[in-house]
């Protein structure tokens, strides 16, 4: 598709503006006006300092790192129950300018090394157990395809970006116990457009990308261990006293997260520094828990009660989304909290109710701070603007086509959507048959890029920026041809079928509030994420379901059967050959009766000569 | 008559009939015997070719060789004579004299006569001086200096000698003891070699001396954690940065040709160690006894984390501040003394120290203490297991000699020859105990592929061991090491090669069941007609025997 980038030159700029405006963070002072929504509690923060008034350096490893944990809990609308949690840990080293930094505090050590031993710029890594039901729930703060995501900008003084993805794949498995080192050519992508850096830093040249699924991935307690290892202060204290295994994967749905990335340390940007985000969501199923009681607490989702905070943490908080709740009508919560907290999340204006875990007064009263009664919620959801789901349709197992349906629910904007979608070689796709309709007519993309399968060696890259209408349904749909595998290339079930990672949907999708752009403005940490420059959109990333699709499949004990079956037929034809070429006839007395044998045996019992 | 014709008829058929049979025979004999020839001198080439795995070609002879393991050390001995230490008769073969006065303070003297001959690393220089030198105290006989030179004090008796080399077979025993001290003696060379020979064990602490070292590796991890298990009371600093810049870093500077040396550190939160120590309500203090040592390592070893980027093994030195709740805490021995440092070892592990803090606690004061920690203390007793743990052993020196103190890079140059000296050895060891097992797996298992690649890793290491050998029979002691780390990384690389585990676990009856569908219809009936012919050969050669007869 090279030269349909060379025909649309002008939509090619276009687009690169378009991402652009995500990745590259403005230095505008906030607006007074917004930094009234905050409540006055915000104690100061660390790393307020102006370099330029410290007179005496201070003391070379004091406090240089900071460390920040949140909860948020927000009940959802089909009765169950999201937690997220956020650990952001901030260190003040730079890494960009190939400094070698070894001593670490609040800073994983494992990861340190690694990032300074790979050169990596940024690092994601999602583990997910579960599918995120968008039209149910919501968007989560933090979206994650089923399955393992790692996805890795390298800085631009990697010469063997391969090698170095190589090792660094199969150090990442070691380290979050995971089968990452799975990851090879034959399941990694560049993508160009759809994964800009969320750091600051301004190499967007996609050939220090590397980004890679594995959809079969199964999540579980040995990948949490040494993920609650990463925290400073472990599973001792703090929030993560509430990460108790058992109760985590006994839910509907469950991710975990690290997010490595260089950010600004103050607002002139004139040095960075590393941020590492740990996240992990669950969505509780209050149903499954068995007791029709609609009540639900800490204890009951978690099964540990919080004692205190972490206390190297600079901020412990605990945010409950009460924005359905504003007049306690649904659920109350005990004991209450009198701070109340406004925040704008993913393009909605939500209202939590605060709980400082270091502030004493908080354990106070009761061991089991909140407690809540609940009734099933009324009114509608805020439908998402954005939507997606991934089929595959056809019969047989020769062909079949990808559907992919993207749903804009925006009342009257339309806006414009990255689709990309990375399909293994054995799936070949034929890029012909790609269609593209809303509406029932044809969309065409402004942009595609598409880079076919070799092979046993890369899969298909597919991406394309699409304009959806507003209130419509677009459709991709592209047929394939399923290959047949060599025998030692099937997976040890292969009658399961075989994964195709989630398709990626990424997008500003315009918005009705007002988002606050500002970066000193202190967040919350759950709706400061993702970049934001502009006030009227946000940006939003969709995955689709992952796709299982059955490859023809061979008995696998037909080649024993065919070397018994060819060898018999050998010895066959064999075997009477030999016995034409040396068999002799010979006339061959015959035989006395058996009367006479009889006789002769009897005869020669008696010492007589035989007859 | 026509009986007999009939009967005269019929012996001429059967005769024919015979005759056709026999030479039917014949054919059917021929046949057999040419398929039975064309089996075995085409069937059989053919299937050997084509189920034959490559292996290519390695050196045995020399392998076989090098596992001999005769190693011969030689290290270059300068004996200087000092003005008035031999007669001029003496004197008369040697071409050089030196005349320099030496009413320095000793160890000026050490650093000039240093200046004066720059020797190469492996060798030694001694200068002998008279006895009415004041250079050295009464009762010392032997200066061991900093870097590679020594001063010998001649005695009285010494003066015997006509020649220089009777002279020279006077000094030998003390050149001897001297060159034991400073740069290998028959004890570090067998500790070297510990893991080829099986050295009679003359007491425990040998043993223990040879086991707490390092194994000889390329290169070390140095990891200093500080483990805090009680953040909520203890608030602390500790300036590592600088402490690694002051105490530790020269003296890995000192050590690079030995190996290459990473420092980290990192702070560790909520570490406890695996055992409660005991309250001595006497002393109100906790104790912790020698025994319980080994159990205090696990639980704590769990949180260090290995290092994901590198296989080089890690020294682990802990830093532990015990909580408020079970300060002070001290070590005692066996003996039930305390430990003076407080500190312990583990051999090829790291060290631990523990650091009670309760001089910061003050009547009054509101936890969390800040607490500073004094580095230089921390230092000297991580320097001092750092030293021990690899390898750079001080063995007493004779009553008579003394030894400088070691300057600021904390190792004197004899000592980096003394850990060289045994670490080319123990590498030459390793490194022909890994190539000679791996040439005993390739030709135990007849159906491993080796490589090109693993025939290029062993011979190249095979050629570093032969030339790290050959150096140091010369006394070469900086190429000798740098030829037995190549030898080492050589012969891993092709020792730990990924390929060879293709065809390992390859049974042998899994090949039969393939094969027999296949070679059983067709050899039965080859070899059945075979045994009837032989058969048939030996029933003649009885039957022409009987004729005879």
């Amino acid at each position: 598709m090279a030269s349909y980038w060379n025909r649309n030159p002008i939509r090619v700029f276009v687009f690169l503006i378009l991402t652009v405006f995500v990745v590259v963070r403005s230095n505008i002072p906030s607006t007074p006006g917004e930094g009234a929504e905050e409540r006055r509690w915000e104690a100061s923060q660390v790393g307020d300092v102006d370099p330029g008034m410290s007179v005496a350096p201070p003391h070379p490893h004091t406090n240089t790192d900071s460390f920040q944990e949140e909860l948020v809990v927000r009940p959802l609308h089909s009765g169950d129950i999201y937690a997220s949690f956020q650990f952001r840990t901030v260190w003040e080293a730079d890494f960009s300018r190939g400094n070698k930094v070894s001593h670490y505090q609040l800073f994983p050590k494992s990861l340190g090394q690694v990032i300074s031993k790979f050169s990596v710029r940024e690092l994601h890594i999602s583990f997910t157990q579960g599918y995120w039901r968008t039209m149910q729930w919501g968007q989560p703060f933090l979206p994650s395809p089923p399955g393992a995501e790692l996805w890795v900008w390298f800085q631009d003084s990697v010469t063997d970006v391969d090698g170095t993805w190589k090792e660094l794949t199969n150090v990442l498995s070691g380290i979050f116990c995971a089968s990452l080192n799975f990851i090879d050519s034959t399941n990694t992508v560049q993508p160009s457009a759809a994964f800009k850096p969320l750091g600051v830093g301004n190499v967007t040249d996609h050939r220090f990308l590397r980004y890679a699924t594995l959809p079969r991935e199964i999540v579980c307690t040995e990948n949490l261990t040494p993920w609650k290892k990463l925290l400073p202060c472990g599973s001792k204290a703090g929030l993560a006293v509430l990460l108790k295994s058992e109760k985590l994967f006994h839910s509907s749905f469950h991710s975990q997260a690290v997010h490595i990335r260089p950010i600004c340390q103050d607002q002139r940007c004139k040095s960075t520094s590393l941020e590492l985000r740990q996240t992990l969501n669950a969505v509780f199923d209050l149903h499954t828990s068995g007791q029709a009681k609609r009540e639900w607490s800490l204890f009951k989702m978690f099964s540990r009660t919080l004692t205190e905070a972490c206390p190297l943490a600079s901020s412990s908080k605990i945010y409950i989304d009460i924005t359905d709740n504003s007049q306690g009508e649904q659920f109350e919560l005990s004991p209450a909290s009198s701070l109340l907290s406004q925040a704008v999340v993913l393009g909605d204006r939500r209202t939590f109710s605060v709980y400082d875990l270091t502030d004493q007064a908080t354990f106070g009263s009761t061991l089991s701070p909140f407690d809540k009664k609940w009734q099933y919620p009324i009114g509608d959801m805020l439908r998402p603007l954005l939507h997606a789901e991934r089929y595959v349709a056809g019969y047989g197992l020769q062909t079949g086509e990808i559907h992919t349906v993207m749903y804009n629910h925006h009342p009257y904007r339309s806006f414009p959507v990255l689709l990309l979608d990375s399909v293994p070689w054995y799936l070949r796709l034929y890029i012909h048959t790609l269609t593209v309709t809303s509406k029932g007519k044809e969309n065409k993309p402004s942009y595609i890029h598409y880079q076919p399968s070799k092979d046993r060696l890369r899969p298909h890259l597919l991406e394309m920026l699409v304009q959806l209408p507003p209130n419509s349904a677009t459709e991709v749909t592209v047929e394939f041809e399923r290959a047949l595998l060599k025998w030692t290339e099937y997976t040890p079930d292969p009658n399961h079928g075989f994964y195709v990672g989630s398709s990626v949907i990424s997008s500003l999708v315009p918005s009705t509030v007002a988002t606050n752009t500002s970066i000193t403005q202190e967040q919350p940490l759950f709706s400061s994420f993702f970049p934001c420059k502009e006030e009227l959109s946000y940006f939003v990333r969709v995955y689709t379901e992952p796709l299982l699709v059955n490859l023809p499949t061979p008995d696998f004990s037909m080649p024993y059967n065919v070397i018994c079956l060819t060898c018999t037929v050998v010895a066959v034809g064999y075997g009477s050959l030999y016995n034409l070429l040396t068999r002799s006839f010979q006339i061959e007395e015959p035989s006395p009766g058996l009367a006479k044998r009889i006789a002769n045996v009897i005869r020669r019992m008696r010492g007589v000569p035989p007859l | 008559m026509m009986v007999g014709m009939e009967r005269n008829q019929y012996d001429a058929e059967c005769f024919l009939l015979y005759y056709l049979f026999s030479s039917e025979r014949r054919r059917g004999k021929l046949a057999a015997l040419s398929i039975a020839a064309m089996v075995i001198l085409v069937g059989v080439p053919l299937w050997w070719k084509t189920t034959q795995t490559y292996r290519a070609w390695l050196p045995v002879a020399q392998i076989n060789e090098l596992a001999k393991l005769q190693l011969q050390l030689s290290a270059d001995v300068e004996v200087v004579f000092a003005r008035g230490t031999a007669t001029p008769e003496q004197q008369k073969k040697v071409p050089v004299t030196q005349t320099q006065d030496e009413d320095h303070a000793v160890d000026e003297a050490d650093l000039s006569l240093h200046r004066l001959s720059e020797s190469p690393c492996g060798s030694l220089v001694i200068y002998v001086i008279p006895e009415s030198s004041s250079l050295l105290p009464e009762n010392v006989n032997v200066y061991i200096g900093q870097r590679r030179t020594a001063l010998l004090r001649i005695g009285a008796q010494m003066k015997v000698g006509k020649t220089l080399k009777q002279l020279l077979a006077h000094l030998e025993p003390r050149v001897k003891q001297i060159l034991q001290v400073m740069s290998f003696s028959h004890n570090d060379i067998t500790a070297a070699l510990s893991d080829r020979v099986r050295f009679s064990p003359d007491n425990k602490e040998s043993i223990a001396d040879s086991m707490r070292a390092f194994k000889s590796s390329p290169g070390y991890e140095i990891t200093f954690s500080l483990l805090n298990p009680d953040p909520k009371s203890h608030r602390l600093h500790w300036d590592i940065e600088g402490a690694v810049q002051t105490y530790i870093q020269p003296l890995l500077t000192k050590l690079s040709p030995v190996a290459n040396f990473s420092l980290d550190s990192q702070i560790l939160y909520y570490a406890m160690l695996g055992v409660n120590p005991r309250y001595d309500s006497s002393r109100s203090a906790y104790i912790l006894n020698a025994d319980s040592l080994a159990h205090v390592i696990n639980p704590v070893e769990a949180r260090l984390g290995s290092n994901a980027a590198s296989s080089n093994p890690v020294l682990n030195f802990l830093l532990y501040v015990p909580d408020a709740h079970h300060s002070p805490l001290y070590i005692h021995d066996h003996k039930k003394r305390e430990v003076q440092t407080n500190a312990f070892h583990s051999p090829r592990w790291g060290g631990i120290m523990v650091y009670n803090v309760n001089g910061f606690y003050q009547t009054g004061t509101n936890f969390p203490v800040d607490v500073n920690i004094n580095m230089a203390k921390v230092m000297g007793v991580f320097l001092a297991q750092l030293r021990l743990l690899l390898g750079v052993q001080s063995t007493a020196p004779p009553s008579s000699f003394q030894v400088a103190p070691c300057g600021s890079s904390g190792l004197a140059d004899w000592e980096l020859d003394r850990l060289m000296w045994s670490r080319s050895v123990e590498n030459v060891a390793t490194a022909t105990t890994t190539i000679t097992s791996l040439a005993q797996l390739l030709d135990q298992i007849g159906n491993i592929v080796i490589n090109d690649n693993i025939a290029q890793q062993v011979s190249s290491a095979v050629t570093s061991l032969q030339l790290a050998v050959a150096e140091l029979e010369v006394g070469n002691l900086g190429f000798a090491l740098q030829y037995s780390k190549e030898a080492i990384l050589a012969s891993e690389k092709a020792f730990f090669d990924p390929s060879l585990l293709h065809l390992l676990y390859f049974p042998d009856d899994q090949k039969f069941a393939i094969y027999i569908p296949l070679f059983l219809p067709m050899c039965v009936p080859i070899l059945l007609s075979l045994l009837k012919i032989v058969s048939e050969v030996r029933q003649r050669r009885r039957e022409k025997q009987a004729k005879k007869d």
